[in-house]
């Protein structure tokens, strides 16, 4: 693209053009989180289009699914979608499957479904906060926040021997019941943690650098969250009051007390970067809440009870929905009668989220362009699928 | 809003557009419509007063073997209920007016399902491939798919 | 033996001698900021860093250096091969130039010169030149980037820069670094930031202005050695590594050394402006030349710390900040500032 933008004259008559610029930002770039890559029009340091290019982590998600044995065997297969996310993957497709099957499960198995997923988001938003304080230049947060998420992955690591993709949850029950001294641990990290969160809140997202780069940058307005159908802290960070934890419960999260978290556009405008960036901070401390209560009220039971032997569903199909560290995980399943699944799609926060980018960055400068990145918090496992 | 009402309004608004669904002891309740109208419909069903359906939570792609389909799972923030429609075409002829103008969202859907199941989107501005490389050849989520011995030189099954 | 003594006493030969030993100062040194600034970056971090190689990894800034060398020196095929190599000596030369007019003690300085900080100033704005040669040359864009914003950069920056320097100078009366240290002698009550040896009335009066020239001229300082929050010409996020992203092995250890040999020059020319150089801070008790340079190097290594601390705790600013920052915020304060000196020291 050589467009010119603009022509001026020297005093000896030469005409001196300036000219848009098109830089390739990935995929093999620091802030593009994975793979992504984004063709950045410049001009100077203005970003005049941006076109994402995906697909570079493409590994058949939908069509390895329908080459299972059974439904079962796709929860391994989840995990690898968000890979900073798995408790949650796992969660996802099982909700979706439940609902096909109609499988009621022991209420334990709720339970422990939902610390694991309250565990896993703190984990993913650390991450989120992490790598969003690196791309601004601020390298140390980072690291406080995986000092902690490390106890995190220990707990996982305890309950079922994986660090990263566990293959915990499964449909109509868990790979295992708790192991003994887990609740202790965790209500230990519930507290040592509460004190690194302020820590870094201070640290970071009140740091006065930190809020002159990301107060009124990217605003996305409601209608338009809306309409992109982003959902997560995108959506709430617009100050849309939804959160499906409470706006279509599901499993047990109607029973705990609670907040939804929006944004408020306490530095700018509603739905910039730092609005963003806030919730999932203060999320933090909501899902903090729902351990502590969950743990408090854990019952007795039996995990596997309900686990069925043979799944051969009723042709169908059934699109289930789980708030995601990202946003709205959705799986829909459609079962004809056989023990594979016909078809399975995903739908991917990240995937769905990152499809505002052009429309939030136009206008924006090249380094507002990654804290627009870093913001929208995508994992590429899951975008590519 | 159940989805008989809501059935119901949709009849009321376009007869016989509206095909066969099933209402009632399944996880999702679900009409099947007129591909032809599908732009139309969705047009409604967003900006009806009583519906606002204003939250597409996806669309997905199916192949039913000699049909696809597409699935349009709608949710309303306004009024949080719920409501799936289906369209289906011949695998030959596939061709289905694009949501996008309708749904922004619709767009990176839809070039999913167009990139994976060929379903063409007519009025999508900018129906390109996604996930897959541009030049990839064939559709891999149809049932019928045969993987290419070789992409650009290179082996495929390994 | 007697011929090497004669050798040695040649003038020639000695003054190169001479204008070598920053050099040596500068190797010995970049490796202790290496490992340092690992080791402090760490503890900040809540982490340990090298701790494999000698005692608490004390060896590892040699194995790093041994690394860099024995790296294979790549020149992209498309590169501008002859600025390519140009560009990282060039920069070293800017900055190691300067070093010939920083007052190491009272027996120690390159070249005594009576424009010293003059000279200082337009010497490393060689630097630019480097930079700008190695974004282009590298037929990069994200280097391109780089070489541009730095150059943007260190030009603007130069400006607040030296205001605060003139600013200094107009107390002095000298422009000779050596000179300005010798003002500063007789212990801390006499170092400039706490108003130099001037009699009372104006030495108060000077305090507060001198102080937020101190301010303008580290924060300036900060800026010209692309650090932290103002790394912006290798903003890693951005920029990938900006003008010194398709570097290696050799060539980017030079980079590499300049930033380093950079900062401790900044940091020498804050101490001699505004912290007694080479003067130790009580009066006659530990000064002589020998700990003079004890001295100087001491408290040039405060600021190199400082710097390091920045780097690690705060985020990076954007463009148009860095340029408000300078522009609309450090020169107008530093403009203020010399204009009150200036009535002050006629007063």
């Amino acid at each position: 693209m050589t467009e010119t933008t603009e022509t001026i004259k020297t005093s000896t008559g030469r005409v001196l053009r300036t000219e848009e610029m098109v830089v390739n930002m990935g995929p093999q770039h620091p802030s593009t989180h994975g793979v992504l890559r984004l063709e950045v029009v410049l001009d100077g340091e203005i970003v005049v289009d941006v076109i994402p290019h995906m697909g570079y982590l493409h590994r058949c998600f939908e069509k390895h699914c329908e080459h299972m044995t059974n439904y079962q065997q796709v929860v391994p297969y989840v995990d690898r979608m968000d890979y900073v996310a798995a408790m949650t993957n796992e969660f996802a497709y099982v909700v979706a499957a439940e609902k096909l099957l109609k499988i009621e499960v022991p209420e334990r198995v709720h339970y422990i479904r939902i610390i694991m997923s309250e565990l896993q988001r703190i984990a993913s938003h650390l991450i989120a906060i992490g790598t969003f304080g690196i791309d601004m230049g601020a390298f140390t947060p980072f690291l406080y926040y995986f000092r902690d998420r490390e106890k995190i992955l220990e707990l996982f690591e305890m309950t079922c021997g994986a660090r990263l993709l566990y293959n915990y949850i499964w449909i109509g029950g868990l790979s295992h019941d708790l192991p003994p001294g887990f609740i202790e641990k965790t209500k230990e990290f519930c507290k040592d943690f509460k004190t690194t969160l302020k820590e870094v809140n201070d640290l970071l997202n009140y740091n006065e650098i930190f809020i002159k780069r990301t107060a009124n940058v990217g605003v996305l307005p409601k209608d338009l969250a809306i309409n992109y159908a982003c959902s997560g802290p995108m959506l709430r960070g617009s100050g849309v009051n939804f959160d499906l934890r409470r706006d279509d419960p599901y499993t047990m999260y109607d029973k705990f007390e609670w907040d939804v978290i929006v944004g408020k556009g306490e530095m700018g405008a509603v739905g910039d970067v730092w609005d963003r960036n806030m919730v999932r901070q203060r999320e933090m401390w909501e899902s903090l809440r729902i351990i502590e209560q969950a743990i408090a009220s854990l019952p007795e039971g039996d995990v596997q009870k309900a686990i069925p032997k043979r799944i051969r569903p009723v042709p169908g199909d059934a699109y289930g929905r789980v708030e995601g560290p990202r946003g709205e995980l959705g799986f829909y399943i459609v079962a004809e009668d056989s023990v594979t699944p016909y078809r399975i799609k995903a739908r991917a926060p990240a995937f769905v989220n990152l499809s505002v980018i052009n429309e939030i960055s136009k206008g924006a400068m090249l380094a507002d362009l990654v804290a627009i990145i870093g913001s929208i918090d995508i994992v590429l496992g899951e975008v590519d699928r | 809003m159940t989805a008989q009402e809501i059935n119901e309004i949709l009849k009321a608004q376009f007869g016989d557009a509206v095909l066969e669904g099933k209402l009632e002891n399944v996880p999702d309740p679900f009409v099947k419509v007129q591909p032809e109208r599908i732009l139309e419909i969705a047009a409604f069903v967003r900006s009806d007063e009583r519906l606002q359906f204003d939250y597409l939570m996806c669309l997905s792609g199916v192949d039913y073997k000699g049909k696809l389909g597409v699935t349009y799972h709608l949710y309303s923030m306004v009024h949080r209920h719920k409501f799936v429609l289906k369209v289906e075409v011949p695998t030959e002829t596939p061709n289905i007016p694009s949501v996008e103008s309708v749904w922004k969202t619709a767009d990176w859907h839809e070039r999913e399902a167009f990139d994976l199941y060929g379903i063409n989107f007519t009025g999508h501005p900018d129906l390109r491939r996604i996930l897959l490389p541009y030049d990839w050849e064939g559709y891999p989520l149809r049932k019928d798919y045969q993987t290419p011995e070789y992409y650009n030189g290179m082996k495929v099954p390994y | 033996m007697e011929t090497l003594l004669t050798f040695l006493s040649e003038p020639a030969v000695t003054a190169l001698l001479l204008a070598l030993l920053p050099l040596a100062f500068i190797l010995v040194y970049a490796l202790v900021v290496l490992y340092g600034e690992m080791k402090m970056a760490a503890h900040i971090q809540n982490r340990l860093a090298y701790m494999e190689n000698g005692w608490h990894g004390t060896l590892q800034p040699f194995a790093d250096m041994l690394k860099l060398l024995q790296k294979e020196d790549i020149i992209p095929a498309a590169a501008d091969k002859f600025l390519f190599i140009l560009a990282p000596y060039l920069v070293f030369v800017g900055t190691y130039a300067s070093f010939a007019v920083l007052p190491f003690s009272s027996g120690y300085i390159g070249s005594n010169i009576d424009l010293g900080i003059f000279y200082l100033v337009a010497v490393s704005s060689l630097v630019v030149v480097g930079l700008l040669m190695s974004g282009w040359a590298s037929n990069n864009k994200w280097s391109l980037f780089g070489a541009l914003r730095s150059a943007a950069q260190l030009v603007s920056y130069e400006i607040p820069g030296v205001l605060a320097i003139l600013g200094v100078v107009m107390v002095y009366g000298t422009m000779n670094m050596q000179s300005m240290t010798q003002m500063q002698e007789g212990g801390i009550q006499n170092w400039l930031i706490l108003g130099g040896n001037l009699p009372l009335v104006q030495k108060l009066s000077l305090i507060p202005f001198l102080f937020v020239l101190f301010v303008i001229y580290l924060v300036s300082s900060m800026a010209e050695v692309n650090r932290t929050p103002f790394d912006l010409p290798e903003a890693e996020s951005e920029l990938v590594q900006g003008y010194n992203t398709e570097y290696s092995g050799m060539k980017f250890a030079i980079f590499y050394l300049a930033e380093y040999a950079n900062l401790f020059l900044v940091s020498a020319v804050v101490v001699v402006m505004f912290f007694g150089g080479w003067s130790s801070p009580f009066g006659s008790f530990m000064s002589g030349p020998v700990w003079g340079g004890f001295w100087f190097v001491l408290k040039g290594m405060f600021f190199v710390f400082f710097n390091v601390w920045l780097r690690w705790t705060l985020p990076r600013l954007r463009v148009d900040q860095l340029m408000y920052v300078s522009w609309k915020v450090l020169t107008p304060f530093a403009l203020v500032c010399i204009v009150a000196i200036g009535f002050i020291m006629v007063m």
